[in-house]
């Protein structure tokens, strides 16, 4: 875990600036959300073992309980606690990105 | 046509080369672009670029026996036949929502696809890609059929697969392609991830996202069912977070042991080959992801999930120990190594390059640039069954 010790202080870093995560810390993000979300969901977050990430597929869904998602993980499921790497406001601002769809195809990678 | 796709190619494209031989030739997933990169380990250059494969964010590939031939499973459901001497497309269908992988018969007349959406597999003609059967899966507790995950082919021209949401295990004779034959095992533990099958064919092993244990099937006796080995290896222990579900296609059988990727757990459990007995369990540096063994069983290498992607560990099997610990690039994807294990291949994904190592002494030999590559597949693959 010397590496996720790593991204934690990374995080912190991140975690410094109020509201968006800042350009260099949203361009982590996005990489982390296609490649390593994208592990289970897709690269396109079009699904895979794990289901569509797409803004039509979370349309319903709660903000607060996606960020949860994201930060506990769900128990009983493949999904893993994300809070080792990541604040919750950067889960907040992964949701808002998702819901719009900006991380997804048309992303860069 | 033709002339797109050579437009493609990397190189000299126009001129085809030299009459040349295919066994020393693979291919390089290449996940964000769609494209793979035809190389050859001989002089470990890159011959040519194929573009125009749709998403293959996951991808896969197997080959015909000829070793002419690559097909090439994407995530959107794309299956396409490459020709690698002239590095073109030959034939290509999508074929399913979304797509796992797939697999070629043993008497090279068929490939099925394992697809997620709609769940099952299809069955094409090796040939020309037509359409021969479909095999729709059972549905899981979401009323969807389950999503198949490690399929492979078995001797008697069959394919072998598991069902994720619904716990099977499925043996689908496909002696008469049109109407396959199917064999279900069923309640073999919860959520099998991937499976793999022994190098001679006989066993068929799916790993248990959902419980601590895997499940066999021998397929010389269908009659005995599943059975469950390595139950609870984990002895209650909490798991770790599991950041990217391990692969059992690299499967390492060496020195008369089966090397397997423990889930949510930082370590290669040792199974005696025969018995299916635990060895052991040797700790590694993360989650491994593939455990793969040298051709000559001496050497099991791992890679790992994320965050400890950026390292390869090497397994001495006589020792039962790790000997060697390498920094390839940022998330080390997949390994491959060359028909006679004297060099592996090493995908960087976030460094857009390919390391070759020699296995031997740990050298790098080569470094390759590649746009975020993933899977190497080389030629040697068409020979070996449930690859």
């Amino acid at each position: 875990m010397r590496l996720g010790a790593a991204a934690l202080v990374l995080t912190m870093a991140g975690a410094a600036h109020a509201g968006d995560p800042g350009p260099g810390r949203e361009a982590e993000l996005v990489r982390l959300v296609r490649q390593d979300c994208g592990s289970c969901h897709g690269m396109t977050l079009r699904g895979g073992l794990g289901p569509p990430l797409t803004p039509a597929a979370l349309a319903e869904r709660p903000d607060a309980m996606l960020a949860a998602t994201i930060v506990h993980g769900r128990p009983g499921t493949a999904m893993p606690p994300w809070r080792p790497f990541l604040t919750e406001a950067e889960a907040d601002w992964i949701v808002a990105q998702l819901k719009r769809g900006t991380l997804g195809d048309d992303a860069t990678r | 046509m033709l002339a797109l796709f050579a437009a493609g190619l990397l190189g000299c494209a126009t001129t085809p080369g030299p009459v040349r031989g295919t066994g020393d030739l693979g291919v390089v997933i290449e996940r964000a672009t769609g494209s793979i990169q035809i190389v050859e380990n001989t002089r470990r250059s890159s011959l040519a670029r194929v573009a125009g494969l749709g998403d293959l964010s996951h991808a896969a590939a197997v080959y015909s026996r000829d070793e002419r031939y690559a097909f090439v499973f994407g995530r959107d459901g794309g299956l396409t036949k490459v020709d690698l001497l002239e590095a073109r497309v030959v034939a290509r269908t999508v074929q399913g929502g979304n797509s796992i992988g797939g697999a070629i018969s043993q008497d090279g007349r068929l490939v099925a696809v394992a697809n997620y959406e709609p769940g099952g597999i299809k069955i094409f003609d090796a040939g020309t890609l037509a359409l021969l059967s479909e095999v729709p899966s059972t549905p899981g507790p979401d009323g969807k059929g389950a999503k198949v995950v490690g399929i492979a082919d078995a001797p008697g021209n069959r394919f072998v697969f598991s069902l994720f949401e619904a716990g099977e295990i499925w043996v689908v004779d496909a002696s008469d392609p049109r109407s396959p034959k199917t064999t279900r095992f069923r309640d073999v533990g919860k959520q099998p991830y991937d499976g793999l099958i022994t190098p001679d064919g006989r066993f068929y092993i799916a790993g248990l996202f959902g419980e601590d244990g895997l499940a066999l099937v021998d397929l010389w006796d269908l009659g005995k069912g599943a059975t469950r080995i390595l139950d609870g290896y984990g002895r209650g222990a909490e798991k770790l977070p599991v950041y990217k579900m391990p692969h059992l296609r690299g499967w390492a059988m060496a020195g008369g042991y089966a090397f397997l990727p423990a889930i949510g757990r930082n370590e290669v459990l040792v199974v005696d080959a025969r018995t299916w007995q635990r060895v052991g369990a040797i700790p590694v540096h993360g989650q491994p992801v593939f455990v793969m063994a040298r051709p000559d069983g001496r050497q099991v290498w791992v890679n790992f999930a994320f965050p400890t992607n950026d390292t390869v560990q090497v397994i001495d099997v006589a020792a039962l120990k790790l000997v060697e610990s390498l920094k390839p690039g940022k998330a080390v994807l997949h390994m491959e190594f060359t028909a006679r294990g004297d060099e592996i291949w090493i995908s960087a994904r976030d460094d857009d390059r390919l390391v070759v190592y020699d296995t031997a002494s740990f050298q790098r030999r080569a470094e390759l640039p590649a746009k975020a590559p993933s899977g190497i597949f080389f030629t040697w693959r068409a020979h070996r069954i449930g690859l």
